[in-house]
């Protein structure tokens, strides 16, 4: 009994010790790494309660070989050209009609509409399944309603490109960097072998006050209306006049995912 | 004590393989080689002070990496109160604008291998 109380006062006594000695050591680390970084947002951001992209697929499709669009959202964001289709990474593509808005689809449709290629990418869900399902928050759904993606965080399980009912997600099975015909922009990060991306709906450029990069190239090559960017939750906002003067669709409406791209047929 | 002779001439050895680093600096005149990150010339002050960066540049990136990313806020506000854009690409990479002559040089030293690289370029693109 003596030995053991002996015992339990020497390491107590050690324990304190060693806790005064190395508190004045550590508190300055632990205030320097711990303190939240003083920062601020971006001046002339561009904001929104909800952001969401409507496409005009009459338009869209009156310019059939027109890749304006995917080809300078996939330069900017040095997104590599595979072409086999196991390995592909895709931020926006074309998909036929058929496939796109399967529902839509039956055996009368008119041949040459059911294999017409529309334009495709992330539907920003406002239910999105590919969220709910990653494990690390990888992928979370922002304020304004952008489906973002953090590279730093992803483990490349691909939950997310399993809960996604569109395909909008693509995995890196390689070093996607030899793959980057284009010549790699510094500006912008690459990602690396065993992680998941997709359309972010250009946040580097919202920040700068800029539309994202399909739309306003689609603005110059095509003319205003074909691609239409904007907070839909604003009622003055165009987006939010054309889906109140035309009529609009979205892909695979049923889900309940709430897709936030809308499509003017 | 048995083999006081053995245990003598060992312990003595052992001091001079123990001690031999001073010894070979003083013999020669030169110390080991300390890494030498070239500075940028165009900035005399990066966005905290020297001692700052180089203590704790990686807990930074760290939290410029989040309130980035995360947190949608992008201009960091330095102790000095300067502002700064939170890009390691754009704002870290534009002085520092070769990653061989500047972070690797320390990085190689201490046998460091940041993940940064794997997506992050530096000015000229280098991987």
């Amino acid at each position: 009994m003596d030995e053991s109380r002996r015992a339990f006062l020497k390491t107590a006594g050690c324990a304190i010790l060693g806790a005064g000695l190395a508190a004045p050591i550590a508190a300055p680390i632990a205030s320097a790494v711990a303190g939240a970084v003083s920062a601020e947002a971006m001046p002339g951001e561009l904001k929104a309660a909800r952001w969401a992209l409507v496409v005009d697929v009459k338009k869209c499709l009156q310019r059939e070989n027109c890749r304006a669009c995917i080809d300078a959202c996939h330069v900017a964001h040095n997104v590599p050209l595979i072409k086999d289709p196991a390995h592909e990474i895709k931020w926006i593509w074309k998909e036929p009609f058929k496939d796109t808005f399967e529902a839509e689809a039956h055996p009368y449709l008119e041949k040459e509409l059911a294999d017409k290629q529309v334009l495709v990418l992330c539907n920003h869900c406002d239910n999105p399944p590919c969220v709910r399902v990653c494990p690390t928050k990888a992928t979370w759904k922002r304020a304004d309603g952008i489906v973002m993606m953090d590279q730093h965080r992803c483990i490349g399980c691909r939950y997310c490109i399993a809960g996604c009912p569109y395909g909008s997600r693509s995995f890196n099975w390689q070093d996607p960097r030899p793959f980057i015909t284009t010549g790699i922009k510094p500006e912008y990060p690459t990602r690396m072998k065993g992680v998941v991306e997709k359309c972010t709906f250009c946040t580097e450029r919202l920040v700068k006050g800029l539309a994202p990069a399909c739309v306003e190239v689609c603005n110059k090559v095509a003319g205003p209306g074909t691609m239409t960017f904007g907070d839909i939750r604003d009622p003055g906002s165009e987006v939010a006049r054309m889906l109140k003067t035309g009529f609009s669709i979205r892909r695979k409406p049923a889900l309940g995912t709430e897709p936030q791209i809308f499509y003017l047929v | 004590m048995y083999d006081t002779g053995k245990i003598m001439t060992g312990l003595a050895a052992f001091l001079v393989m123990l001690t031999l680093p001073f010894w070979y600096s003083a013999a020669t005149g030169k110390a080991g080689e300390r890494p030498d990150p070239v500075l940028p010339k165009t900035e005399k002050k990066c966005v905290e002070s020297r001692q700052y960066m180089r203590d704790y540049h990686m807990d930074l990136l760290n939290r410029w990496r989040d309130a980035v990313v995360r947190e949608d806020r992008h201009i960091y506000v330095s102790q000095d109160g300067t502002r700064h854009e939170m890009s390691l690409n754009n704002t870290c990479m534009k002085c520092h604008a070769e990653r061989a002559q500047f972070c690797d040089k320390c990085h190689k030293y201490l046998g460091e291998n940041p993940f940064c690289w794997d997506c992050h370029l530096d000015r000229k693109g280098v991987m």
